[in-house]
């Protein structure tokens, strides 16, 4: 059994915030949910929420900059917030440096994040 | 209290596990979290390798005390195919599965010790300590 991490629409955002420690099905199952739920709401902004996560590796990594480019490719920017200090060592160290992923310190940062970059038909209260 | 433990790999879920069993004994030698965090993620990395390129294997933790210096010691055993170049393997930036894993220089980075034998057809064994400052 694959867990779902549940994916939450705010306006024009996705709102994640992952949880549990990730394995690779539910990471992988996750790229998937996320794209549909971006065709399906038409959202142009994602914010993931790492705040809880203590462990990234590399193949999390990449599944998680992969999604961010498919994100992109659908017209959706997404934002990566709550890295903790030790994943950021961690996944320096092991020389990924997400150098083209937005991210912020917060959820919060993260939502100014997505507002300045999106502008402010992002934060229309009733899209289209 | 047993100083050694293992995890055999076999799935990918295996790797969740060796990653788990690498935690806590990292918190129960009261290492720090960003330490934590390194041997966590050296680990996930070493089983991943053994389930990408030797089908199956094994991780072995093990708490150290070496003249009262305390840390813990990770193997990553299997039979598979072995690897033809380690230098190469050892250069960053070097995959053959397409950039799956940051490969064994970023291990090498997160653990004080690192040392890899292998043979062709015979297999290889990886180990890296870390240890508590």
């Amino acid at each position: 059994m694959v867990a779902r991490i549940p994916i939450l629409k705010l306006y024009n955002c996705l709102l994640i915030s992952i949880q549990w420690e990730l394995d690779d099905q539910t990471t992988i199952q996750f790229q998937e949910d996320l794209l549909q739920k971006i065709h399906e709401t038409g959202a142009n902004g994602v914010v993931i929420d790492l705040t809880s996560i203590d462990v990234i590796d590399s193949f999390i990594a990449k599944v998680l900059g992969d999604v961010i480019s498919m994100s992109r490719m659908m017209g959706a920017e997404v934002v990566l917030t709550g890295i903790q200090p030790a994943v950021a060592i961690t996944l320096v160290e092991l020389g990924i440096h997400l150098q083209e992923v937005l991210t912020a310190l917060d959820l919060e940062k993260g939502l100014e994040t997505l507002q300045r970059e999106l502008g402010e038909k992002a934060w229309r209260t009733n899209p289209m | 209290m047993e100083n050694e433990s293992y995890v055999k790999i076999m799935t990918e879920w295996d790797i969740v596990a060796a990653r788990q069993l690498g935690r806590n004994i990292a918190k129960e030698l009261e290492f720090g979290t960003v330490d934590q965090a390194r041997i966590t993620t050296a680990i996930s990395e070493l089983a991943r390798n053994i389930y990408l390129y030797a089908g199956q294997g094994e991780i072995r933790i093990e708490r150290m005390n070496v003249y009262g210096k305390c840390g813990v010691k990770v193997t990553a055993a299997d039979n598979g195919p072995g690897i033809q170049d380690i230098r190469k393997v050892m250069e960053d930036g070097y995959s053959t599965s397409g950039g799956l894993g940051a490969g064994l220089p970023g291990v090498r980075r997160l653990m004080d010790e690192f040392d890899i034998t292998s043979s062709l057809q015979e297999g290889t064994t990886i180990t890296a300590v870390k240890w508590i400052r």
